[in-house]
């Protein structure tokens, strides 16, 4: 019989916490790059593209993440591709992130007064121009807030990636709290991991929505 | 190489499904009731309320928003026995997805009570009414009726992270499916099917809840 001291538990946490740490910021990049291209492709007027994608933002959003997991770490392996919890997990979180950063930034987009679009096509700029020189860059004012937001909730979402069996920091307490008998000290400290990592994030997001709209008060 | 696709064996079980949903829009039901409670309670704590009110208010909303639901879940249901409090899966589910959207509800209907225009409490003073009355009659009702389709948003959120729940053996929707999958081995089917019927569950919520709104929860007397 191993005993577990407070440091032990606390320690093995931590370092679990990394791997919590290296899936969100796998799945906020992917889901970031990917989330712009769908942007891009959207406000493209395109009508097939914008119902499209229109779809697929419904689609994960309309579905729990859970399902999300379950489907991709069993739909790969139905293509005869042996599947890690690994690479099923940064997929789903992936997709999961670019659907709703790509609604988020549209609704920024949107924000932009339609004006903007009409004087920078006046002055014979091509789409690609209008959106990087125009566009974008006052959309990206407004979007800071909301994305950094969300990233609090893609750091929570990778706790659901515990379930298809990838040790991160939910999987790691639920294993050690089995192996200690301690499961309220083990999942208190879960927690407060957690707390520890969006909190801050939670109030930086905070303090620049406030910041954007100290002009409209 | 060719994928066989066999939605048969998991059609048939389909009351299986049905029962999962069932459980699913009832806990949802249940959590929703109680958490917009503690949601109004809270957010008066919030927005009114004494210092120390507030402050534990505060701490109670941002502890839930910063935490991931599952972890929640596995807290009251493993980890409180240790404490001497048992659980049954069906109140632990209950428990702590009314806690979760309890913190949520907070926030948006402090939102919402905060905006209210400082001459209607004026006016509710001006007719003798008591703080109470003012409360529950002035600003509450509009309050709501602004903050609504947020509030509708985040029970269908909590509704989708109910999938959770099927983990500690809460015979809702996710285990469902799962039970399927572990009779016939159709695992994609049966969760394909599974996330079909919660996308019908979010639209149907959605369609129920703006049509109960203006009519039962913030129409008629109280409404602006």
């Amino acid at each position: 019989m191993v005993d577990f001291t407070l440091w032990d538990i606390l320690r093995n946490l931590l370092l679990a916490a990394r791997w919590t740490i290296v899936l969100s910021l796998i799945a906020f990049i992917g889901g970031g790059v990917m989330g712009l291209v769908l942007l891009v492709l959207r406000l493209g007027r395109n009508r097939f593209a914008d119902m499209v994608i229109g779809g697929y933002v419904q689609l994960f959003q309309g579905t729990p993440l859970l399902m999300q997991l379950f489907l991709l770490y069993f739909g790969i392996a139905l293509f005869g591709v042996d599947t890690s919890p690994w690479v099923a997990a940064c997929m789903a979180l992936t997709l999961y992130t670019s659907a709703y950063l790509t609604e988020i930034w549209r609704g920024c987009v949107e924000a932009v007064p339609r004006g903007q679009w009409e004087a920078s096509a006046s002055l014979a700029l091509s789409f690609g121009q209008q959106l990087s020189h125009i566009i974008l860059p006052q959309a990206l004012k407004i979007a800071v807030p909301p994305t950094v937001g969300f990233l609090v909730q893609v750091i929570k979402g990778t706790a659901l990636a515990s379930v298809i069996g990838f040790v991160e920091l939910t999987k790691a307490g639920g294993m050690i709290a089995n192996a200690t008998y301690e499961p309220l000290l083990v999942y208190g400290f879960v927690a407060l991991i957690y707390f520890a990592i969006c909190f801050p994030i939670s109030l930086v997001a905070g303090s620049l929505e406030r910041k954007l709209h100290v002009g409209q008060r | 190489m060719r994928i066989a696709l066999d939605f048969w064996p998991v059609l048939v079980q389909w009351p299986l499904l049905l029962e999962g949903a069932a459980w699913t829009l009832g806990l949802t039901a249940i959590a929703t009731l109680l958490g917009s409670g503690i949601g109004i309670a809270c957010a008066w704590a919030r927005a009114k309320g004494p210092r120390p009110l507030r402050w534990a208010a505060g701490v109670y909303v941002e502890l839930i928003r910063n935490t991931p639901f599952i972890v929640q879940l596995f807290f009251i249901f493993f980890g409180l026995p240790a404490a001497g409090i048992k659980l049954t899966p069906l109140t632990a589910s209950i428990l702590a997805m009314t806690i979760n959207l309890g913190a949520y509800a907070t926030e948006i209907i402090r939102a919402g009570i905060v905006a209210t225009p400082r001459g209607q409490i004026e006016a509710g003073e001006s007719l003798a009414l008591s703080r109470v009355q003012i409360f529950f009659h002035v600003v509450l009702p509009p309050a709501l009726k602004r903050v609504w389709p947020a509030l509708v948003s985040q029970i269908i959120i909590v509704m989708l992270g109910s999938a959770v729940c099927g983990q500690i053996s809460m015979e809702e929707l996710s285990h469902a499916a799962n039970l399927i999958q572990s009779r016939n081995f159709r695992a994609f089917e049966a969760y394909i099917l599974a996330t079909l019927v919660y996308l019908g569950l979010a639209v149907l919520v959605r369609r129920l809840l703006n049509w109960v709104g203006p009519r039962f929860v913030f129409g008629g007397r109280g409404g602006a």
